[in-house]
């Protein structure tokens, strides 16, 4: 990336109607979401306006319902018409772009030839491996494109469960043979570097967190086994879950609808899948921090998670099993066991941390050795 | 001259994957075929499930109309399990599914559909008139020097079928950049009982397991009403505004002339009929002649034409209907068998003939039914273009772009009302979201609901208290389906043929016929 100096930055800026206090404004919120002090605000301005062209991206669609598409142009923080038009360079995106059938994939080929190795490139949804024309476009199946695009790419993100583990059409049976982008590559003997966002769909801010920390600090955020950023993917939605308090005084919602709904109790046992899933959404929420799942009285369906649709399937069935200091116990046992152990002078967080986890394979992220950049 | 084919593949600014070839002959399209180049099994993937997780999966047919795909499933098996929702479930999924429209159909109107027929680079030519319209302008003209299209790159701008004025090509330019902040807003509302969007959580068969308070509802009214401002201040006059350069889409577009709709927004009886958009049909543009819809009878699927293998197909109900692919194409379906099977999609048809969805649809249909703000809204846009009287015209894409925003601006003055009506449930002591049920072991059911653009029906059998069918037939199923097994083109093809193409290289006029549907 070749470099200008700031002034000139900031003119270009002026001429686009953004004024200086705004883009100083942006540069605070993108230091937060980098999980960052505001003292790095300064930094973060002279990191962007060192920037002579807006970084080219590319985003790919394969066998998805555009869900992740409509969850990131619901972007706030910053707006979607900031990204593409003052930050990124979308040179391909068929949900957005204005050219059509040929023209519009010749777009994609242009930048895939001239920003080769510079190229960021988004992927929503699978690659269809079993049948390959279960997804084609202009002429070419995922597979084909996505093996094109790759080798010229700097790194992939991989957005929504979809493009990180197959998703949707890789639940039992995959009729489709549908994979993650990932899996796909390495069967490929191909290690362009993936960055995996899982999320049905993929949370807005997710993206913008990962493309701001790779811009910014010109590498890709540290990850773990996964591929997921450890920094939004570190901990379970039960860690942090403002209905924490219930679970561990053993206070359910046993029926929608009811009094203890209304009250805002515990909804483990009516399928919350919030100990066994990894996601920041406890703390970063959903459309500009309206509201989640959770806070509209359903259970979390742990979407976050690889193979979520068969891993946590009959969803409004409580987990099967949790493991509580070290003894598997069912729903109907943990809130009697939590008041025991509470009558026996044990604090409720420590049987709470207990449970945290361990349960079924979403430990892996922290058990195994992590990657680091 | 021989006739010419041309493909346009990928079709963008859609939901979905799709392939539009067409013939042209004397400058105009002699025939058509649409390819929806997508497949992923969901009723293979659903046998063998519990019930309920149908309803999540649902909203993964479409992340454009989630909520819808995921109402008609949780209505699916209510009917399996014989269970009515309280009122409020009612209202909420109402204000929830409003907050889908509104977007949805803002998002189409500026983002999808609006490259059609707004030259942006015209815009860059146009004497501003406000400040506001001057730093749009600033803002275009700085992207642009940029060297760096991206995303607008390669189009067709300067296209002769761009009939705008510079100024109005700035104005529509301004209107599309404010339209991505109202769309999110309106999720945002959508967000407050739903939880997120897309992909609400809160609407499992039984009603709602949101209990929302007054502080929530007050919340969700502010963010719609600033929505509601939007489609009455911008999108409204916009739509007026271009109407008089675009009136000829009046002449082609028309396809079948047939109609359907199963119903949308529920009314305090829960009856499809008596929906704010109700269920029919209206066939050959036969308006006197409103049909009532037998979901269990009156639709039939076909798959001479569709990779599915022929016992999926014959004309048989979705209720009894199979999934099991057959694909027979070239790898990459870089070419189609034009005589043979060309299509991931099958032909459902409604008593053997096609018919198309959507917000034309649910407009004639709710006109033929009576409805009076349908009837004030069409007939005063019919006398507002200097055509009183004529119905006739809106068989057309004409009809298509209008009725959408006419469309939104009937659900614009209906939310309101369902926020009044849970306020004085509540007021009044009720506080029941959700009627509780046992799961039945082996039960059938069958639900029909409009999405934004066009007919869902699902049909379930359940066996065992574990799905043995799931058969969902969503709206581009309807609206891209191929050929039947007689030949007859499905509602996309057919309204295609005898569009004019000026330039077959920049089929511009081609894709607005493809995105009148809002596929």
């Amino acid at each position: 990336m070749g470099k200008k100096t700031g002034s000139e930055f900031i003119k270009s800026l002026e001429l686009k109607g953004v004024s200086r206090r705004d883009f100083l404004k942006f540069c605070g919120t993108a230091a937060t979401m980098l999980g960052l002090s505001q003292l790095y605000a300064p930094k973060i301005a002279h990191a962007i306006e060192s920037m002579s062209k807006r970084p080219p991206v590319v985003w790919l669609d394969f066998m998805e319902c555009l869900g992740c598409t409509e969850s990131f142009i619901n972007a706030t923080h910053p707006e979607v018409d900031k990204i593409i038009l003052e930050i990124l360079s979308l040179e391909y995106h068929e949900a957005v772009m204005a050219a059509a059938g040929d023209k519009a994939h010749q777009n994609l080929w242009n930048a895939v030839e001239r920003e080769n190795g510079e190229l960021i490139c988004v992927v929503e949804g699978a690659i269809a491996t079993k049948i390959p024309s279960a997804i084609t476009i202009g002429g070419m199946t995922s597979m084909a494109i996505m093996t094109k695009v790759a080798k010229a790419s700097k790194a992939i993100i991989s957005v929504g469960t979809c493009a990180t583990h197959g998703g949707t059409q890789a639940a039992s049976p995959n009729p489709t043979g549908a994979v993650g982008v990932e899996e796909f590559l390495r069967s490929q003997g191909i290690n362009t570097p993936v960055i995996n966002l899982p999320g049905c769909p993929v949370n807005p801010e997710n993206i913008i967190s990962t493309i701001l920390h790779y811009l910014l600090l010109e590498k890709l955020p540290p990850l773990d086994s996964m591929s997921r950023p450890k920094n939004l993917y570190g901990a379970t939605i039960h860690d942090n879950c403002p209905r924490r308090g219930h679970f561990d005084e053993g206070r359910f919602v046993e029926t929608f609808g009811s009094k203890e709904e209304s009250l805002g109790y515990c909804l483990y046992k009516v399928g919350c899948r919030g100990p066994s899933t990894y996601s920041n959404c406890p703390q970063v929420l959903w459309n500009n921090r309206q509201n989640w799942c959770i806070g509209a009285g359903a259970p979390c369906i742990g979407c976050f998670e690889p193979y979520f649709w068969d891993k946590f399937k009959d969803f409004y069935k409580p987990l099967p099993d949790v493991e509580l200091l070290g003894v598997k116990t069912s729903a109907d046992k943990i809130g009697i066991a939590i008041a025991a152990a509470t009558a026996g002078g044990v604090a409720a967080h420590l049987i709470g941390s207990a449970v945290k986890g361990r349960l079924g394979k979403s430990g892996e992220g922290k058990g195994k050795e992590d990657k680091e950049e | 001259m021989a006739n010419k084919r041309i493909v346009i593949d990928p079709i963008t600014r859609i939901e979905g994957h799709l392939r539009i070839e067409v013939e042209i002959a004397g400058g105009k399209v002699v025939d058509a075929w649409n390819t929806t180049t997508l497949f992923r099994g969901y009723e293979m993937i659903l046998k063998g499930r519990e019930p309920r997780d149908a309803w999540h999966f649902s909203h993964r047919i479409c992340g454009i109309c989630p909520t819808s795909h995921g109402h008609a499933a949780s209505m699916c098996l209510e009917d399996a399990y014989g269970v009515t929702p309280p009122d409020n479930a009612r209202l909420i999924r109402n204000l929830m599914e409003s907050s889908q429209l509104l977007y949805d159909h803002i998002l189409w109107f500026y983002i999808l559909n609006g490259f059609d027929y707004v030259d942006i680079v015209s815009a860059l030519s146009a004497k501003p008139k406000t400040k506001t319209l001057k730093k749009v302008q600033e803002r275009v003209k700085a992207f642009v020097d940029s060297g760096q299209l991206g995303f607008l790159g390669n189009a067709y701008w300067g296209h002769p079928e761009y009939k705008l004025p510079a100024e109005l090509n700035l104005e529509l330019t301004a209107s599309y950049l404010k339209s991505l902040k109202i769309k999110s807003l309106a999720n945002e509302a959508g967000a407050v009982f739903g939880g997120k969007f897309p992909y609400i959580i809160s609407s499992p068969p039984g009603g709602v397991t949101c209990i929302p308070t007054l502080t929530q509802i007050a919340d969700y009214q502010d963010k719609m009403l600033k929505v509601k401002d939007f489609i009455d201040d911008t999108l409204i006059p916009d739509l007026m505004a271009i109407a008089p350069y675009y009136l000829y889409l009046k002449d082609y577009g028309g396809s079948h002339k047939s109609y359907l709709s199963m119903g949308v927004l529920d009314a305090k009886n829960q009856d499809p009929y008596d929906r704010l958009f109700p269920r029919g049909a209206i066939m050959n543009g036969d308006l006197g002649n409103l049909q009532k819809v037998d979901l269990m009878k009156d639709i039939g699927e076909y798959v001479g034409h569709s990779w599915y293998t022929d016992r999926c197909g014959g004309g048989i109900n979705p209720s009894e209907g199979i999934t099991e692919p057959n694909f027979t194409g070239k790898e990459g379906i870089g070419e189609i068998d034009h005589e043979g099977r060309y299509d991931w999609t099958k032909a459902v048809r409604f008593k053997g003939k096609p018919a198309e969805g959507g917000p034309l649809a649910q407009m004639l249909i709710a006109y033929a039914s009576g409805s009076e703000p349908a009837k004030k809204l069409v007939d005063g846009t019919l006398a507002a273009v200097g055509a009183p009287g004529q119905l006739d015209i809106l068989f057309s894409a004409l009809g298509r772009v209008v009725a959408r925003v006419l469309k939104v601006k009937m659900v614009a003055d209906a939310f309101p009302v369902w926020i009044d009506e849970l306020v004085a449930n509540i007021k009044r002591g009720d506080n029941n979201f959700y009627t509780d049920y046992d799961l039945a072991s082996d039960a059938t059911g069958v639900a029909g609901w409009d999405a934004p653009r066009g007919c869902i029906t699902d049909y379930t059998t359940i066996k065992g208290g574990r799905l043995e069918t799931w058969q969902a037939v969503p709206a581009s199923t309807w609206n891209f389906s191929p050929r039947d097994d007689k030949g007859v083109r499905g509602p996309a093809e057919e309204a295609l043929i005898g569009v004019p193409v000026q330039d077959p290289e920049n089929p511009l006029e081609v894709l607005r016929i493809v995105h009148s549907y809002d596929p």
